[in-house]
């Protein structure tokens, strides 16, 4: 035991002498840096702080100008203007709220700026260039100019600022750029990109703006510069020259734009119309809409609340972002399925009743009107439900799932836009996935019933059925739907095309499709929606359609009774002139009732737009 | 709630006050500069603060754990950390020239970094077991063990942390009693190898004299730190610029956030390898001597606690843990103020990053924990 004792003791001992040894190690290395941060900071200063102070490069970004967006025309939807703006150097610019009282005498500031300047300092270096005020008139300008001097440190600057002539007009397809944020930072960070954003302070935050960021920003130049002590460049020493952003020219035409916009007469919904050749974009509303403008130089605290909590939900990108059920404008495809799947003869009849029985479930026609024998043309013409409700018993869910898959239906169109949404096709294997519980799960018979009339499960959007509508008038080839027409060079003003081939061609009958036609042709001349289209000078293809979103339980649906948001959707789907059609369009128009009454209208003003020529005659042949 | 309570007391008995105090005090220090560094608060001062809360939570819990459980896992924990290491080589990911990172899909982990931890770890167990038996096989065996993940380091390329793995081994079995005899040969090599360096300058550093072990921009690295002027706008850059940053601090400096190297963005890498230049920009010689004095505060702190350690495990460990500290500080100093050449070592405590964060907060953790063991057996007896 004592042995042991005086054993570990000695090891102990050792150890303990080991560890001196590394103390004093430690200390004389220490000692070491202490003694050559002596020489640097104190013998060297004086010539060390004359070099920090003096004969410095400083590598400053040239940031890119920002590329325009025009539409395919040639109207300017986003530019960029020349602006005066006021930054403050924190460092240059002493006590603040002080300078700022005097400033205020000779360039008006407003409560918001000065708020928003004081919030911008709080996290910006002391160097740092902080955005005061823009947009001075040239009489501030030159106000400020002659006072300067008094302003030590408050720089007077010609800025390029970005704005959007049109306004509210296709906001949603042009989106806007803000002040690069946190978020954004690593993001860039991540796609090593940060370096190309040096001197830029805005970045794409919604549609095209954000989508074609990389096109439109361009890349980032360099200058280097001798500065002096306080930053401020002497003269150039070497310069990259940025490369600015290219232009986008648009598939849009701002005139059927502006015609569509308007037709919507203040009521909520969302059009898009496509060139069915293409998949060119021809307009794309999203009503209500919004100023992209208030969110160039960060939007006030106001008018974000009034945007942002406004029951209307004017940020909303209806036509990608809002998914409905497309009720009868669903039929067309439904009875193309049934031709292809050898269901149905265009001819085979079927009684109508009023409604479809399915156990002891009774499904009913819209309005319980019973329209007798019914075949596949004369279903569409009068938009009989019981036909399709009488498919159900053909046609399994999944086949029709795979059917309208390639339509697009349930599927991102893949159109150059962020937050679209796949909406819902449903199938078996899609209500395993939605519902947790087992007796969920399992798809019922009945529920194919109404997603034969496009109700039930399914939810679309209306750049879907849009879509689906132009792959349909083009006879199945599906062309990626698409924004920008063509990529400009901002300097020589030559034009790169975006256009690509067909993704995909969807297996259908000429016949087959003809009859479809035939019958969607029948529609606007005697159907569902002959009023809207009275005196069309060219042949429309269209369907209506009413989509419920509540259930009455077998009642009478009265408009009057229902609440405002729980009132039918109005649809209109179509394409003209039907046998070689140029523009192929859906509509949606937020609980407006009957689509022969609100959305039928609104198609024929975008055809007549379209096909027409300004004094209302047939044009000859419009492709531009 | 008298559990809740007494759980909490126990908690807190786990913490060495001493040693969290320095740590305390030195990454409010840290932050403060990262502010300056940073210039205002913009994302990574946030995040840096978020770190710290991580980092003083692992410490704690790594602090709560037994030593003795800690030595038992050793072997593994070194298993893996090689393991890993081999596996960066095969699946790594490369940026910046260099292999370092290896994604396990749910988190990207740097394995050099646990090996500075495993390392030390696994010697401190292995000389434990040894203890009564030690023999002249025993070190080499544990050189070995230094070896292999130094070469595994070396190769990625990660100089800074292969030469931080490899002098925390060394220190490892020097404190685990190599022979004096062994150690001084050691020494004179080092002495000569660096003697040999400074005296052959001229020849050395021309284009195309072949550097057998390293690379060439480790080549460039040594070289640069000869003579910085040679490449001014280059290599030299950051030596030139870091030493003007921290020699027109002058006794005084400039003031917080008032340092024109650094704000204006002359400092390169300031917030992270280079950030002690910043510091000693604004707060001069006294406040670098200050913060030297603080990190050796530290260092003498986890001496006190390798002396008082009760067995073999907790003094090698604590000592070399004591070492890694000092090396950091030492290497990462000496680059910032043009005496050892560039290598990529964070400046614990002041450089931003996570990772480096966790593996300083796991080794204070460690040395509490076996502060607070080697009290209790005290207590004991």
């Amino acid at each position: 035991m004592f042995d042991f004792k005086s054993a570990t003791q000695r090891q102990r001992s050792l150890f303990g002498l080991r560890v001196w040894i590394a103390a004093l190690v430690v200390l004389l290395a220490f000692g070491l840096l202490g003694a050559r941060l002596w020489v640097l900071q104190v013998q060297k200063h004086e010539g060390l702080l004359k070099r920090a102070d003096s004969n410095r490069t400083a590598v400053l970004p040239l940031p890119p100008r920002r590329g325009d967006i025009l539409d395919r025309n040639g109207v300017v939807l986003a530019r960029n203007y020349l602006s005066y703006t006021l930054d403050v150097v924190p460092a240059e610019a002493g006590k603040i709220d002080p300078l700022l009282k005097n400033l205020n005498q000779v360039v008006p500031l407003s409560e918001y700026q000065v708020k928003r300047f004081k919030r911008r300092l709080a996290d910006a270096g002391r160097f740092s260039l902080v955005p005061l005020r823009r947009d001075l008139s040239d009489t501030e300008a030159a106000f400020f100019a002659a006072q300067a001097f008094r302003f030590p440190g408050v720089q007077l600057k010609a800025r390029w600022v970005r704005q959007y002539p049109q306004g509210l007009s296709a906001a949603h397809v042009v989106g806007y750029v803000g002040r690069i944020s946190e978020a954004d930072v690593q993001a860039l960070d991540a796609n090593h990109e940060l370096g190309n954003y040096r001197g830029t302070d805005i970045i794409g935050k919604k549609g095209v703006e954000k989508s074609w960021e990389q096109v439109l920003h361009g890349v980032t130049g360099i200058e280097s510069v001798e500065v002096t002590a306080r930053g401020k460049p002497m003269r150039t020493l070497h310069r990259i020259d940025p490369a600015p952003g290219e232009d986008l020219v648009l598939s849009i035409d701002m005139r059927l734009q502006r015609i569509a916009e308007q037709a919507f007469k203040g009521q909520r919904g969302a059009l898009v119309a496509l060139d069915p050749q293409t998949g060119e974009v021809l307009a794309f509303v999203s009503a209500p809409s919004f100023d992209p403008n208030l969110f160039v130089d960060g939007i006030d605290h106001d008018s974000w609340r009034e945007l942002n909590e406004s029951e209307n939900f004017p940020l909303i990108n209806r036509p990608v972002y809002g998914t409905y059920p497309i009720g009868s404008t669903f039929k067309p495809f439904i009875a193309l399925a049934a031709m292809t799947m050898g269901k149905r003869d265009a001819k085979t009849r079927i009684y109508d009743p009023g409604y479809f029985e399915m156990g002891k479930t009774r499904f009913r026609n819209a309005g319980s009107v019973p329209y007798g024998n019914v075949d596949m043309h004369k279903s569409l013409v009068v938009s009989s439900d019981t036909y399709y409700y009488s498919l159900a018993t053909d046609i399994t869910i999944d086949a029709l799932h795979d059917f309208m898959k390639p339509f697009g239906f349930g599927q991102k169109t893949g159109i150059d836009l962020d937050t679209e949404r796949t909406g819902v096709l449903p199938s078996t294997d899609w209500k395993k996935k939605a519902f947790k519980e087992r007796v969920q799960q399992r798809w019922f018979p009945g529920e194919t019933v109404s997603v034969l009339i496009g109700q039930g499960y399914s939810a679309f959007t209306i750049m879907q059925l849009a879509q689906a509508t132009a792959v349909l008038a083009n006879g199945g080839d599906y062309h990626t739907p698409h924004l920008v027409k063509a990529i400009q060079n901002t300097a020589l003003k030559t034009q790169r095309p975006t256009r690509q081939e067909p993704s995909h061609r969807i297996a259908l009958k000429r016949e087959h499709v003809r009859e479809v036609t035939e019958a969607l042709e029948q529609v606007t001349l005697t159907g569902t929606a002959r009023r809207a289209f009275s005196g069309v000078q060219y042949p429309v293809a269209g369907k209506t359609g009413t989509a419920q979103l509540f259930n009455l339980k077998g009642s009478k649906y009265k408009k009057e009774d229902v609440d405002e948001r729980l009132r039918d959707h109005s649809l209109f789907m179509g394409f003209a002139p039907s046998r070689a059609p140029t523009i192929a369009l859906a509509i949606l128009v937020e609980n407006a009732g009957w689509g022969s009454e609100v959305a039928a209208p609104i198609a024929r003003e975008v055809f007549d737009a379209w096909i027409l020529r300004d004094d209302g005659a047939l044009a000859q042949s419009r492709t531009p | 709630m008298i559990g809740l309570f007494n759980l909490l007391i126990r908690g807190m008995k786990a913490i060495d006050w001493p040693l969290f105090l320095i740590a305390a005090l030195l990454s409010g220090v840290g932050l403060l500069v990262m502010q300056s560094a940073v210039g205002g608060t913009d994302w990574r001062y946030a995040v840096q603060s978020q770190y710290l809360v991580i980092a003083f939570f692992i410490m704690w819990g790594v602090a709560i754990v037994p030593p003795h459980w800690l030595a038992k896992m050793a072997p593994l924990f070194y298993g893996v950390s090689l393991v890993l290491l081999v596996g960066v080589v095969f699946f790594g990911e490369t940026s910046k020239g260099a292999t370092r990172w290896l994604d396990l899909g749910f988190v990207r982990i740097q394995p050099s970094e646990i090996m500075k931890i495993a390392l030390p770890l696994l010697l401190a167990w292995y000389f434990q077991r040894r203890e009564q038996r030690l023999m002249g096989l025993d070190f080499v065996v544990a050189f070995v063990l230094v070896v292999i993940p130094f070469l595994l380091i070396v190769r990625q390329p990660d100089l800074g942390t292969a030469l931080l793995v490899g002098t925390a081994g060394l220190c490892a079995i020097y404190f685990a009693g190599l022979s004096f005899k062994l150690l001084v040969p050691l020494a004179v090599i080092a002495v000569v190898g660096i003697g040999s360096v400074l005296l052959f300058e001229e020849t050395l550093c021309l284009p195309n004299t072949d550097w057998v072990l390293l690379h060439e921009y480790q080549k460039g690295r040594v070289c640069t730190l000869l003579d910085p002027t040679q490449d001014p706008l280059g290599r030299g850059f950051h030596t030139i610029q870091s030493t003007i940053a921290v020699g027109s601090g002058g006794l005084y400096g400039r003031g917080f956030m008032a340092g024109t190297q650094g704000q204006l963005d002359f400092i390169p890498e300031r917030t992270t390898d280079f950030i002690f230049a910043v510091f000693a920009e604004e707060f001069g010689l006294y406040g670098a001597l200050t913060l030297l004095f603080l990190f050796a505060l530290l260092i003498i702190r986890g001496f006190v606690i390798a002396i008082r350690a009760t067995d073999t495990f907790g003094r090698v460990l604590a000592s070399s843990l004591s070492m890694v500290f000092f090396i950091y500080v030492f290497v990462n100093i000496g680059m910032v103020i043009g005496i050892l050449p560039v290598v990529g070592v964070p400046l614990p405590f002041f450089s931003y990053g996570g990772t480096a964060l966790v593996t300083l907060a796991v080794a204070v953790g460690l040395l509490m924990g076996i502060s607070r063991h080697s009290v209790r057996i005290a207590a004991n007896q």
